[in-house]
């Protein structure tokens, strides 16, 4: 057994006092790409948004728990969130490239970064690994914005990339593209897990089920007396099990489609 | 009776395939009110719609007309001075009305540097006071802040002028413009003798009353970037400052523009507190410290005591001010859609 990229223990979220998050505890496997899927308002961006402390630019977010990032609480009181965020890349659910070339928007986080090589060539290797390198090598100071939509969430991979990061977090980074933008997003993820952790979230269950090793799912938990709500993990596993021999009976009920 | 007609062979119809007689009073045999029978009954909404459409275009005619009416007459009025002085009325340094000399170069001169020192002033101070209060500031702080700038922009000029006058000048602009020139005075700019009453002391209070409106428009301009320009640049590891000046100032680039150029468009043709504050010396000094004159401020301050031909000169003293604001506000304009095309 490889030892955890990530080892989460007892996590609970809150915004502004209100509980989003309770008791997640769970480790995630280098290499795999494992998924986070459940109903809608179930927590599943706050918490792979723990995993980069960007829920730390939410006001009135409070994360409790341990967050242990190879061995290293990222919420420890010795860490900065910066430092965190340039190990951890992420991908979100719309393409947000920058109003900027193509070649600036991957050039982006190196820069802040305070890189010292060869710029130019760590541009084409993100892009290359992103799988967008033959469709832009010829514009590369085009701007961003003048791409397709799959290949603008595919520029956001390479730029996430470009930072030399372990992990990928992505958020739904399908969900706003068309069918056949989304497969080749799925397939860049097989390529990607070669060098990288993933951690996906996704409300496409086939998806989930197409593309990941482990898959976690939350659900939400209701207490009908302060009709207050929150989120909480289920089960977590190999992914084959989850769809075909799931244990507990909201797990099966979701996946097979009786609900969400 | 079309309807007649054509309602009674539905209700044959429906008799033949349904096998049941109904009444003609059945309320599925009424057919829907026909579009010319309801385009009569809107027909009062309708004129309002066209006599609106009517109202709007002759508001917007009206206007086009006023500024042809008003660039034609004064231009009439100082054709006689431009004639006589020809191109020396801009180019000539001299303005002598007693001896019907009349060249306006020291105005020019003097609005153009004025402007330029309030912008180059007003415009850092607006960024920083926009990006506090659109990434920076506490909720709770952002109203109020907001709010007593906004009011900035309600001061009337006049006071601005006179508090300049009273009290900025002793306090702040002549001390201030002393102390340039005796530090930087190697520099032609900030040649002794130095005086409040200068290019200096009137850019100051421009920027102060140009803030408000570059900065409002700046805000708006901070506000229009997406949060996921924002949340991009942070997960990819930039600090606050980064993400601004990586991700928000991009962005808002061709917006600032055009802030920049409506609060120097203000500056331009500001009057009062430029009169009081500029010194009043139709002259061109190098020296920002020293005094000179503005072109609106010169119409203000000569016109009451000219002569007929003084007025002639000074209406065209304000053709120029207004050719000149034209053209920056177009070159302003020009450069914006070059930038957003860049896109």
């Amino acid at each position: 057994m490889n030892e955890p990229v990530f080892s989460v223990k007892d996590l609970n979220v809150s915004y502004g006092g209100n509980l989003a998050l309770k008791d997640v505890s769970l480790d995630i496997q280098p290499r795999e790409i494992t998924a986070i899927i459940g109903p809608s308002g179930c927590g599943k961006s706050t918490f792979i948004r723990c995993l980069n402390r960007m829920n730390d630019l939410v006001p009135g977010a409070q994360v409790e728990g341990q967050v242990m990032y190879h061995g290293e609480d990222i919420y420890g009181p010795q860490v900065d969130p910066v430092t965190v965020r340039r190990r951890i890349g992420m991908v979100f659910q719309r393409p947000n490239p920058f109003p900027k070339s193509i070649y600036d928007n991957v050039a982006f986080g190196p820069r802040i970064n305070g890189f010292k090589g060869d710029l130019g060539e760590l541009v084409e290797r993100s892009l290359r690994r992103a799988a967008l390198w033959d469709e832009v090598k010829n514009k590369m100071r085009k701007s961003a914005l003048a791409l397709s939509g799959g290949q603008q969430q595919r520029l956001c991979i390479a730029r996430a990339i470009a930072v030399e990061p372990d992990v990928i977090l992505m958020d739904e980074p399908a969900s706003a593209l068309d069918p056949i933008a989304t497969v080749r997003i799925e397939d860049l993820m097989q390529e990607l897990k070669q060098e990288y952790s993933i951690v996906i979230v996704t409300h496409n269950m086939q998806q989930a089920a197409r593309v990941s090793d482990k898959t976690a799912f939350l659900y939400t938990e209701v207490d009908e007396e302060s009709m207050s709500r929150w989120g909480i993990l289920v089960e977590y596993g190999p992914t084959g099990g989850i769809f075909t021999k799931p244990v507990d009976k909201r797990t099966e009920d979701y996946v097979s489609g009786r609900f969400g | 009776m079309i309807h007649g007609v054509r309602g009674d062979e539905i209700s044959a119809g429906g008799g033949i395939g349904g096998g049941s007689v109904r009444s003609p009073a059945d309320p599925r045999d009424e057919r829907p009110p026909s579009l010319s029978a309801l385009a009569r009954r809107r027909g009062f909404g309708r004129a309002l719609d066209r006599l609106f459409g009517w109202t709007a275009a002759v508001s917007g005619t009206l206007v086009l007309l006023i500024l042809a009416y008003m660039v034609l007459t004064t231009t009439n009025t100082a054709l006689p001075v431009f004639t006589s002085e020809g191109i020396s009325f801009v180019t000539g340094t001299e303005w002598l009305p007693s001896r019907g000399v009349y060249g306006i170069l020291p105005f020019i001169y003097g609005t153009l540097v004025t402007s330029i020192i309030a912008v180059v002033i007003a415009v850092p101070i607006s960024l920083g006071v926009s990006l506090y209060l659109t990434e920076l500031a506490p909720s709770w702080i952002k109203g109020p802040i907001a709010y007593a700038v906004d009011l900035l922009a309600a001061v009337p000029s006049v006071v601005y002028g006179l508090w300049g006058v009273f009290v900025l000048l002793p306090l702040f602009l002549q001390p201030a413009a002393e102390a340039l020139s005796s530090v930087f005075g190697f520099l032609p700019i900030f040649k002794a003798p130095a005086t409040g009453l200068s290019y200096f002391g009137a850019g100051v209070v421009l920027a102060i009353m140009i803030i408000p409106i570059i900065s409002a428009l700046a805000r708006e301009v901070f506000r229009a970037v997406p949060d996921d320009d924002r949340l991009a640049a942070y997960a990819l590891g930039a600090t606050r400052w980064e993400m601004i000046w990586e991700a928000v100032i991009p962005r808002s680039r061709p917006g600032l523009v055009g802030a920049t150029m409506l609060g120097l468009g203000r500056a331009l043709g500001e009057t009062i507190a430029v009169a009081l504050l500029v010194g009043s010396r139709p002259t061109i000094s190098a020296s920002i410290v020293q005094p000179g004159y503005s072109m609106a401020a010169v119409i203000a301050n000569q016109f009451p005591e000219a002569d007929a031909t003084g007025i002639r000169a000074l209406v065209g003293v304000g053709v120029v001010l207004f050719a000149i604001t034209i053209v920056i506000n177009m070159a302003a304009r020009l450069f914006v859609w070059r930038l957003v095309a860049e896109r």
